[in-house]
């Protein structure tokens, strides 16, 4: 079983070098910074910047989901017929949107210290434990990005007609089916573009859980600057692959926005 | 023809009937709960740890604090508002070059974390001290509250320049032609009769701005600006006290709601006009 795992982790690690784009085989530091400070290995920062691109796409793409499903939780808790559902979702909301990122960061990650070390206090255990930061991050990006989230979907569902929802009934379909049949390809083609906003933000927020220590672009820059002094350049070339990401995602986002509305085209 | 002759006796009114108790329902009750022990913990850890001392050395630090947010933040909204006007005007002027340049403009800086930009100007620009002494602009990049201030603006412009852009776009052109046909100068115009119109589509991405703008300056105390985050970050470090943070969600929230409220309200004056 172990040797299974080990197998597993070094094809995990294996893709994830091939697959690198700074410092892989086909990597833009392997092939153009070899000599220069950027250069992938123990002579420059290439690998210690490829390590926190990683790190910033991983925290991105794994808070995505998480945050869209409690987003679209709230907001079906948001136009709920009962009356302390739709009180409870707008508290959360209202929090959520009002406070800055960074502080939602530092209250989840000291907040949940502080919880988890009570807890096993009461059991007897003392000792003093650290949070993952990658997990305090993921939760209160996760956080922030479902409450904006809830907004958009709330919006989009209702630009969504009663009718529809009475030819749902009309056949006979449960309220289940008639939302996953008719109401969601309907929902995901009119927030799309408030959702791929939030994801550009999103893509931004995460640069915060560089605060709270976790390995992402703007702490291995960080990292560089304060060893070689060359705080411009560092910086800079943060700024750089930020706005790389920027680009590829819209590249993405365009295609899947084009491919959600395959339908009204050609008519 | 045919009438009354008695009249129906008063009738009791109608039994009332209790809602029966549905999943949502205890789902709802259960979250309101959630939501009042939390704020109960909340009032409990405040009143439980209230130490006089530490009000009276880190309260005037809040206040000092929340002053310095307001400040920062209400500077930086207006040199964005005065830088947004020339970037808005090059970004829909029919100069390839002009137009260009403003698209790269708000592409960056709309693509990059405030964060990265901060550390860029703060940390980056302080690289440059020989050739910032000769210009004579050295006092102003050395001082983290200026470079903070210098973010902002150049970040928020970027944004304002794209609300004003899609605000002025947005006015049909009929209104143009109107004014031409009406033998109005362009100038008079844009003043009286596009603007106008252009600033009430804008008014709520303007305030949503303010408000990200807000929550956004709370990464100046990353540079060790004293805003109000930055004497949470303070408090914390000298007391370890989690209490410091729930202060200043406080504050902050009341900050964005208190705007939030205020804005709704100019909203409907300002477009009392448009309602049927």
């Amino acid at each position: 079983m172990g040797g299974l795992f080990s197998a597993l982790g070094s094809l995990w690690a294996w893709i994830g070098y091939v697959f690198d784009p700074l410092c892989g085989p086909a990597g833009l530091f392997t092939w153009f910074g070899q000599s220069t400070i950027l250069a992938c290995g123990d002579t420059g920062w290439g690998d210690e910047i490829a390590v926190g691109l990683k790190t910033t796409v991983a925290v991105a793409l794994l808070t995505l989901p998480v945050g869209l499903i409690i987003g679209f939780l709230v907001a079906l808790g948001q136009q709920s017929e009962e009356k302390s559902v739709r009180l409870a979702a707008g508290i959360y909301t209202t929090i959520f949107r009002g406070l800055p990122e960074l502080l939602t960061l530092f209250i989840i990650y000291y907040g949940m210290q502080i919880l988890i070390q009570s807890a096993l206090a009461s059991f007897g255990y003392d000792e003093r434990i650290e949070i993952n930061a990658f997990v305090a991050g993921m939760i209160a990006l996760a956080v922030v990005f479902s409450a904006y989230c809830s907004e958009v979907l709330l919006s989009a569902f209702r630009a969504i007609p009663k009718g529809q929802y009475e030819a749902g009934d009309a056949l006979g379909f449960h309220r289940g089916r008639t939302l996953r049949l008719i109401i969601l390809p309907q929902l995901v083609r009119i927030a799309l573009p408030g959702l791929t906003n939030l994801w550009m933000i999103l893509l931004k927020d995460t640069s915060y859980v560089s605060i709270i220590g976790l390995a992402d672009i703007l702490r291995q820059t960080a990292v560089a600057v304060r060893v070689t002094k060359q705080a411009f350049f560092f910086y800079l070339l943060a700024c750089i692959i930020y706005l790389v990401l920027a680009v590829i995602s819209s590249y993405g986002l365009s295609y899947i926005e084009r491919w959600a509305k395959r339908s009204e085209v050609r008519r | 023809m045919s009438v009354a002759e008695t009249l129906i006796p008063p009738q009791p009114a109608p039994k009332h009937i209790a809602k029966p108790l549905s999943a949502a329902r205890v789902t709802g009750s259960v979250l309101v709960l959630i939501w009042l022990a939390l704020a109960a913990t909340l009032i409990y850890m405040v009143v439980a740890g209230w130490d006089p001392e530490k009000f009276t050395r880190y309260g005037p630090r809040y206040l000092h604090g929340l002053m310095t947010t307001i400040i920062l933040v209400t500077i930086s909204v207006i040199c964005g508002a005065v830088l947004s006007l020339p970037l808005a005007f090059a970004r829909m002027s029919t100069n390839r070059f002009l137009s260009g340049f403003a698209y790269c403009y708000v592409y960056v800086f709309r693509g990059t974390p405030l964060l990265a930009q901060l550390f860029l100007v703060y940390y980056g620009l302080g690289g440059f001290r020989p050739q910032l002494e000769s210009v004579g602009l050295w006092w102003f990049f050395r001082d983290a509250w200026y470079c903070g201030l210098f973010s902002m603006t150049i970040n928020t412009a970027a944004y304002q320049a794209e609300i004003l852009r899609g605000a002025i776009e947005s006015v049909p052109k009929g209104q143009h032609e109107a004014a031409d046909s009406l033998g109005v100068s362009k100038t008079v115009a844009f003043r009286k009769i596009i603007l106008p119109q252009a600033l009430i589509v804008a008014l709520r991405p303007y305030g949503n701005e303010i408000i990200l703008l807000i929550k956004g300056s709370a990464v100046v105390a990353i540079i060790t600006v004293f805003d109000l985050m930055g004497e949470t970050r303070y408090a914390f470090s000298r007391t370890f006290d989690y209490q410091t943070y729930l202060w200043a969600a406080i504050f902050y929230l009341t900050m964005v709601e208190a705007l939030r409220h205020f804005w709704n309200w100019i909203e409907r004056r300002l477009t009392r006009h448009l309602q049927r």
